[in-house]
């Protein structure tokens, strides 16, 4: 009974992630990788995902602290960062991600440094829910951490 | 697509040249494809990993393009596949691409978040035979096989059409629907597989013209005819046209020697640009067979041309320190590349050994023997000893010390010019040149720590036969007696535990003691570290350590030097290895030039630097003997210094040394009589 109400839980989050915009069709591929010899791949992913992505921001920021800004080397960073962010199906955080590149192409550092701001917080929020998701997951148990809803 | 979970380890084959028994593989098809993943980003590269595992291949992920290029020339038909992404740190994926399709003739996939048009035409052009854009989906992976097959069956139409098949047993068969691979294969891959396994030895040559594609297989005796052409013709006078006339090598086309001229221009171009980059550097030019060129060849042929270039090491020398080098690289073949990076740092080193050598050649004046002394593979010590021939560095060598890493890179630092010379020495087997006149810096200052000790040093001990190009003697000099800062410079030398190419202590023996006796002295580095030291009090200029040995400036530097000298031979790494464990402020300490040990003996690590490198601790016996006084530069290589021993003896030494006199176990040190 307590089992099945987490697992309903669970699942309502897992919706609510996706109708919210926060997650793609990308996580779902991962999903679907998850399976019995990999019990836990998709927080795994997350995982690395968050350790490798924090040092990418880190290495923006400081980028953009310089000025005069390198707007190219700003979009090569974004573009890696943007990458590994639609491999996980972050969808906030991706288009966050588009529109900074286009500041950058378009040479607004004013623009660019408004969208970084938002993009970090959509990637701190998303972590946050992740966090929880993953979390209520492992309580429900093994059967139902991730429930595909095709 | 039928994957046979059951056989498909079966089928999957994945011992390189799986597919050659076409009747097991078909049905297990595209099960255990091979495919080599390259991505920087660890996230998406676990995931396609992840991805391809669940699709039945077999997968192979690196996140440099270095890695994937050395994994790929390890193992020719090791993969079947190579998937990379176009945005990577170290090498563009488009490069990447290239080089892959001249070397190998794989099928590449590029991907990447960009789909823009452009890049996607650029893809095409480059040659890729599919473009994928990510985020990847498993859908979109599940069919590269397809990419695989229609290659083959592309290589195999034209095997046939060329009508010789070759001679292997490429079952002509032509069945057409090749299953996968084992038909395909046969033609050209196997056939060329074929070739290359069996002999090394650019069999292949005779083939060009049958095959489509018929890879030359660069051995060394090749390579080394190919660098001695162009080294005679001069790097930039050298046209393929020329070098294949000078070559004289029947069945090799203009266009093998064109494709391969453009690598080695690549290789050189990365060596002297890339001064941080030591590993990278030959890394790619080391692989396996392509290796002699790699190693062998680009530490020597580069080398050489550097110095060379420098004027330091005319172009005859360079010829036959290459083919000395090529030579004894055959030999020690043992080096693996990896070692190269490292050694890079420490082919700084290394060419001072060989610069010992090469002194013959060279008249750099000064005894170059320096680098005779030291062992290929003296990794920091080496390094030091390099430094120390690499004088003519100047401002370099010492300050190899002023890292007082203990890594490597103290050596790297102090040489600029080492880093020509360590790539050479990576190669293992190269002598060490005399970094002189490679002007290169080699080791900036923060060089790595790994870079130098590790490979670096072994190269030196390899060098076999590189005649170091004898730096223009004053890399012996190396004025040490600038004390660079080396604090403690972590002999990286004899750190390196990546040394494997270096021999263990002794490994090299003949080479070294010969070089020694050659040189006298060698141990350039030893001087640095010498400087390092405080002890300043030996002379150690590099002077001693190479040139002369005077001696042993100081009982200290012995440690140091010790270890480097020691280490140079061989033992030099091992040594330092463990001599820097001990003491990583020694380090700096053991620099000191064996030849300072000659003189001052009583350096022997007094200041309990000692370098331990182990060298010096390990032959106790041969310290002893030595006493350093007499400058004999030699004795610091013992080859086969046991660091323990050597460690231990100076450090007891140390214990008593207060001054420079010291008791030095070091007796047996004193340059002098290093017994070689």
């Amino acid at each position: 009974m307590e089992r099945n109400n987490i697992r309903r839980q669970v699942a309502l989050m897992r919706q609510s992630l996706f109708t919210q915009g926060y997650l793609d069709e990308q996580f779902v591929q991962l999903e679907e990788l998850q399976d019995d010899t990999n019990p836990n791949f998709v927080e795994e992913i997350a995982t690395l995902y968050y350790r490798d992505s924090c040092r990418s921001l880190q290495t923006i920021e400081k980028s953009l602290e310089k000025t005069p800004h390198d707007f190219n080397k700003l979009d090569n960073h974004m573009h890696q960062f943007k990458g590994s962010s639609s491999s996980i199906g972050a969808k906030k955080v991706k288009a966050e991600c588009q529109q900074f590149r286009e500041y950058c192409r378009a040479g607004n550092g004013e623009g660019c440094m408004r969208t970084f701001q938002l993009l970090k917080k959509e990637h701190a929020t998303l972590k946050k829910k992740l966090e929880a998701y993953f979390q209520m997951a492992r309580q429900a148990g093994p059967i139902e951490t991730a429930s595909r809803p095709k | 697509m039928n994957l046979n979970n059951g056989r498909g380890s079966m089928s999957t084959a994945s011992s390189s040249g799986a597919w050659k028994s076409g009747d097991v593989v078909p049905d297990q098809f595209p099960a255990g494809l091979r495919v080599l993943v390259v991505d920087d980003d660890p996230t998406c590269l676990m995931i396609l990993e992840k991805m391809l595992r669940t699709c039945l291949y077999e997968v192979t992920k690196c996140n440099r393009a270095e890695i994937a290029l050395s994994l790929l020339r390890e193992n020719k038909n090791g993969y079947d596949v190579v998937i990379s992404d176009v945005h990577m740190p170290d090498m563009d994926g488009f490069k990447l691409l290239e080089q892959i399709g001249l070397e190998m003739d794989l099928p590449v996939i590029m991907m990447s978040a960009d789909d823009g048009k452009s890049v996607v035409m650029k893809g095409v052009t480059h040659g890729a035979c599919d473009y994928l854009i990510k985020p990847v989906r498993i859908e979109a992976l599940k069919n590269i096989w397809q990419h695989v097959v229609r290659k083959k069956k592309n290589e195999w139409k034209d095997v046939e059409q060329s009508g010789s098949v070759d001679e292997g047993d490429r079952q002509q068969k032509p069945c057409e629907e090749p299953d996968y691979s084992s038909s395909a294969n046969e033609g050209t891959w196997k056939n060329s597989k074929k070739r290359k396994d069996e002999d090394d030895d650019a069999e292949d040559r005779d083939d060009t013209s049958t095959l489509k594609k018929p890879r030359v297989v660069w051995s060394v005796e090749l390579h080394q005819q190919f660098v001695g052409a162009v080294n005679q013709l001069g790097i930039d006078k050298a046209v393929p046209k020329k070098i294949l006339e000078l070559m004289n090598v029947p069945g090799l086309t203009r266009e093998n020697v064109a494709s391969h001229l453009q690598k080695y221009r690549l290789y050189l171009r990365r060596l002297s640009g890339v001064s941080q980059h030591q590993s990278n550097l030959n890394n790619s030019f080391i692989s396996s067979q392509d290796a002699s060129f790699g190693a062998m060849s680009s530490l020597n042929g580069i080398d050489l041309q550097t110095l060379a270039a420098t004027g330091q090491l005319p172009a005859q020398s360079l010829a036959t320190l290459q083919a000395a080098g090529l030579g004894r690289s055959t030999a020690k073949s043992g080096i693996p590349m990896p070692l190269v990076d490292q050694r890079n740092l420490f082919s700084f080193e290394n060419p001072k050994l060989r610069f010992a050598e090469g002194q013959q050649h060279h008249s750099s004046g000064k005894p170059m023997n320096l680098l005779h002394g030291i062992p290929t593979t003296m990794e920091a010590k080496q390094l030091a000893n390099l430094h120390q021939s690499a004088q003519s560095l100047g401002p370099v060598n010492m300050q190899v010390n002023a890292h007082g890493v203990q890594n490597n890179s103290l050596y790297m630092i102090g040489q600029p010019q080492s880093r020509g010379q360590i790539l050479n020495e990576s190669s293992g087997t190269h002598v060490p040149r005399l970094p002189s006149s490679i002007g290169q810096p080699m080791v900036s200052n923060g060089i790595p720590s790994g870079v130098i000790g590790r490979n670096g040093i072994s190269d030196v001990g390899r060098g076999t036969g590189y005649n170091p190009v004898p730096q223009n003697s004053s890399m012996l000099n190396f004025p040490l007696n600038n004390t660079p800062e080396l604090p403690g410079n972590s002999y990286t030398l004899g750190s390196t535990q990546g040394m494997s190419s270096l021999t263990p202590k002794g490994s090299f023996p003949d080479e070294v003691n010969s070089e020694i006796k050659r040189s006298g002295g060698f141990v350039p580095s030893y001087d640095i570290f010498n400087e390092l030291h405080q002890h300043k009090s030996n002379d150690w200029n590099l002077q001693n350590v190479g040139l002369t040995f005077d001696a042993s400036h100081h009982a200290n530097s012995i440690h140091g030097s010790l270890d480097s000298s020691g280490l140079v031979h061989q033992g030099f790494s091992s040594n330092q290895r463990s001599a820097q464990s001990r003491n990583p402020s020694n380090v700096g300490k053991a620099m000191f030039p064996m030849g300072a040990a000659s003189t001052d003996h009583g350096h022997a690590q007094n200041s309990g630097q000692h370098l331990s490198n182990g060298l010096i601790v390990d032959n106790p016996v041969r310290i002893k003997s030595e006493r350093h006084s007499d400058a004999s530069q030699n004795n610091f290589f013992h080859d086969q210094y046991g660091q323990e021993d050597l460690m231990s003896a100076l450090l007891k030494q140390q214990g008593g040394v207060g001054p420079s006199e010291n008791e030095f176990d070091f007796d047996g040190y004193s340059l002098d009589n290093i017994p070689v």
